[in-house]
C-alpha cells in the first residue's frame, strides 16, 4: 500500500480518503510558533466532485489512491457504458453515465477526452476544452443580423443545447466552450 | 525538453520594492533601539546545545576540528534567547538582535525553515510595557502609526468564540468541540491537551484576529509557559503572542529566571521529546549557570520580520519577501 506523508501534499497529489479517491487542490502548513503543526488541506473528492477542507496532523502519513489521467479516444457508446482506447496500448475501458458528467453534451466518436483512471476504470470524463459540432436544429434567424446580440437556443448533433447568435443557421458548424457550454464561433468548413 | 520552472528559478523570490522594504525596515529598526540606548548584540547561530522546546526541531550541522578534534553536532539555532540571556546574566542592560533562525519541518506560505528574527529584551520592564514598545515597533513596521491596538486574554478567547473553559476541558471534549465545528480529520486525529486548544485555535480564532487593529494575546496556559514565568494564579503564563490580520507575528514572555525551574522545564521538554519519538537535546548547562549567576527581571520578545514585511507589502507567501526562500536555494 503506497502511502504519503504530508510533508509530500502539493496540489494534484491523490490520495485514499475514506474509501473515495480524492485529489489535492491545496495545501497550507500552519503552525503556531510554540506549537502543533497541521495540514489545512483543500480536497476534491473525485468520485463525487465535491470539495472539502480537511486538516492532518503533520508528519501523519495518507494512503495513496491509484489515479491517472490518460488522453483516450472515444469509440461509441453501447447506451449504457461510453467505450475508450489508449491509442499507444490499444486498451479498452468502459464509462459509465456517472463517470462520463456532461462530457456526452459534446464529445464525438473519435474525438480525445482526459479520462480519470481509479485502480484503471474510468471515474471522470473530461471533453476537450473547445469543440465543433453541427447544428441539427435552430429557429431561422434575421438575415442580416451579425450583432449576436440577444441570440437564440440550438440543438447540436450531440444533442446539447446551446444559445448562438441569431444570424446562425441549422446546418453550420461551431465551436462551443465545453467548459461554460458557450458559443465561441461560426466554422467555415474548407 | 527544457522546463522553463527550472529557467526562472535563479530569481529572487522578493522584487525590488521589496528588497528596499527590507532595508528600509532593518535601518527604521536599528535607528529606533539605537535611539531607544538598546545595544545591539550578535550571538552564535551554530551553537553545541539549543533550545529543548518540542514543538520546535533544529536544524544541525558537523564541526570537526580545533575545540572539537573528534567532531560534534552543532545545532542551528531556532532562537537566539539562551545566548541573549546569558549577555543578560552578564550585565549588558537592554540588547536586542537581528538574526536568522532556524527551524527543521517548517516551509509553507507562512513559513521558510531560515527566516529572520526580532528579538530584544528589556531589564526592570513588565509585560505591559513590553507589548507597548510591541506594538510601536509593529506600527513602524507596517507603516501604520495610528493602528490601534486590543489585548485579549486566551483564556477569554475561548470562552466567548467556542464556549470552552480552557482549564477544565480534556483532550476528549477537546476532540468534540472540533468536530462540532465540522473540523473534519479532528475525529481521527491523535492530540495532547494543548495540541487540541493549538487545533482550535489555529482554525477557529486566529484567523479573525487583529482584522483592523493589533492583536495582543496574553495569559496562555500555564502548560504552554515556554520559557515564561508563572502568574500568581499558577494556571496562566506571563507570555503574550501578537496578532495582525490572522497572522502570528511575535512572542514575548516575563522572562523565567528560577534555575531550578529552568532545569525542569528542560527535562518535561527533553521527555516530552522522546515521548513523540524524538532525540533529546543537550541541555545548555550555562544558560542553567547564568540564571544560577542571577538574571535581571527582564521582558523579552521574539518578532517574525519577514511576516511584518509580507503584511505591510500585501504578499501572500513568504516568498515574496525573502531573496531566496528554500524552493530557491
Amino acid at each position: 500500500m503506497a502511502t504519503y506523508s504530508t510533508n509530500e501534499f502539493r496540489g494534484g497529489l491523490k490520495l485514499l480518503l475514506d474509501g473515495d479517491p480524492c485529489t489535492i487542490i491545496e495545501n497550507e502548513f500552519v503552525k503556531p510558533g510554540k506549537g502543533q503543526a497541521f495540514n489545512r488541506v483543500k480536497i476534491r473528492n473525485l468520485k463525487t466532485g465535491r470539495v472539502l477542507e480537511k486538516t492532518f496532523r503533520s508528519g501523519e502519513t495518507v494512503e495513496a489512491a491509484d489515479v491517472i489521467e490518460r488522453d483516450l479516444q472515444y469509440l461509441y457508446s453501447d447506451g449504457e457504458f461510453w467505450h475508450f482506447m489508449d491509442n499507444e496500448s490499444f486498451e479498452q475501458v468502459q464509462a459509465d453515465a456517472n463517470a462520463m458528467g456532461d462530457a456526452t453534451n459534446w464529445i464525438r466518436e473519435q474525438d480525445v477526452c482526459m479520462v480519470t483512471l481509479w485502480n484503471g476504470s474510468p471515474i471522470a470524463v473530461e471533453a476537450p476544452n473547445f469543440v465543433t459540432l453541427e447544428i441539427t436544429e435552430t429557429d431561422p434567424g434575421l438575415k442580416g443580423d451579425t450583432s449576436g446580440g440577444g441570440g437564440k437556443p440550438a440543438t447540436l448533433e450531440t444533442g446539447a443545447v446551446v444559445r448562438v447568435p441569431l444570424f446562425i443557421q441549422t446546418g453550420e458548424k461551431i465551436k462551443v466552450d465545453t467548459r461554460t457550454g458557450d458559443y465561441v464561433s461560426r466554422v467555415k468548413d474548407d | 525538453m527544457r522546463d522553463r520552472a527550472l529557467d526562472s528559478d535563479w530569481r529572487p523570490g522578493a522584487d525590488l520594492a521589496a528588497l528596499r522594504a527590507r532595508a528600509t525596515l532593518l535601518a527604521d529598526l536599528r535607528r529606533h533601539f539605537a535611539d531607544g540606548g538598546v545595544l545591539e548584540v550578535e550571538t552564535p547561530l551554530a551553537c553545541a546545545t539549543a533550545g529543548t522546546d518540542p514543538a520546535l526541531q533544529p536544524l544541525t550541522a558537523r564541526y570537526r576540528g580545533p575545540v572539537y578534534p573528534d567532531g560534534t553536532t552543532l545545532y542551528l539555532q531556532t532562537s537566539p534567547e539562551f545566548a541573549m540571556k546569558r549577555l543578560l546574566a552578564a550585565g549588558s542592560g537592554p540588547i536586542y538582535q537581528i538574526c536568522k533562525a532556524f527551524r527543521d519541518g517548517e516551509a509553507g506560505r507562512l513559513h521558510n525553515p531560515e527566516f529572520t528574527i526580532l528579538e530584544w529584551y528589556r531589564p526592570g520592564c513588565d509585560l505591559p510595557t513590553l507589548i507597548d514598545e510591541v506594538a510601536d515597533v509593529a506600527r513602524l513596521a507596517l507603516g501604520m502609526p495610528d493602528l490601534a491596538a486590543r489585548h485579549n486574554d486566551y483564556a477569554a478567547l475561548f470562552a466567548q468564540h467556542l464556549d470552552i473553559d480552557v482549564f477544565a476541558a480534556d483532550p476528549e471534549s477537546l476532540r468534540g468541540y472540533a468536530v462540532a465545528r465540522h473540523i473534519l480529520g479532528a475525529e481521527g486525529m491523535e492530540l495532547d491537551r494543548d495540541g487540541w486548544l493549538d487545533l482550535l485555535f489555529s482554525h477557529l480564532i486566529q484567523p479573525a484576529l487583529g482584522a483592523d487593529r493589533l492583536c495582543f494575546v496574553t495569559d496562555y496556559p500555564a502548560s504552554q509557559a515556554a520559557l515564561a514565568r508563572l502568574n500568581a494564579d499558577g494556571q496562566t503564563a506571563a507570555r503574550f503572542e501578537l496578532f495582525y490580520r490572522g497572522v502570528e507575528l511575535a512572542n514575548g514572555f516575563h522572562e523565567l529566571s528560577d534555575a531550578d525551574e529552568q532545569a525542569a522545564r528542560f527535562e518535561a521538554d527533553n521527555c516530552a521529546r522522546r515521548a513523540a519519538g524524538r532525540p533529546p537535546i543537550k541541555v545548555d548547562r550555562r544558560v542553567l549557570a547564568a540564571l544560577q549567576h542571577g538574571l535581571p527581571d527582564c521582558a523579552g520578545v521574539a518578532v517574525g520580520l519577514d511576516r511584518l514585511l509580507m503584511l505591510r507589502l500585501g504578499c501572500r507567501d513568504i516568498d515574496a519577501v525573502m531573496s531566496f526562500s528554500l524552493q530557491r536555494c
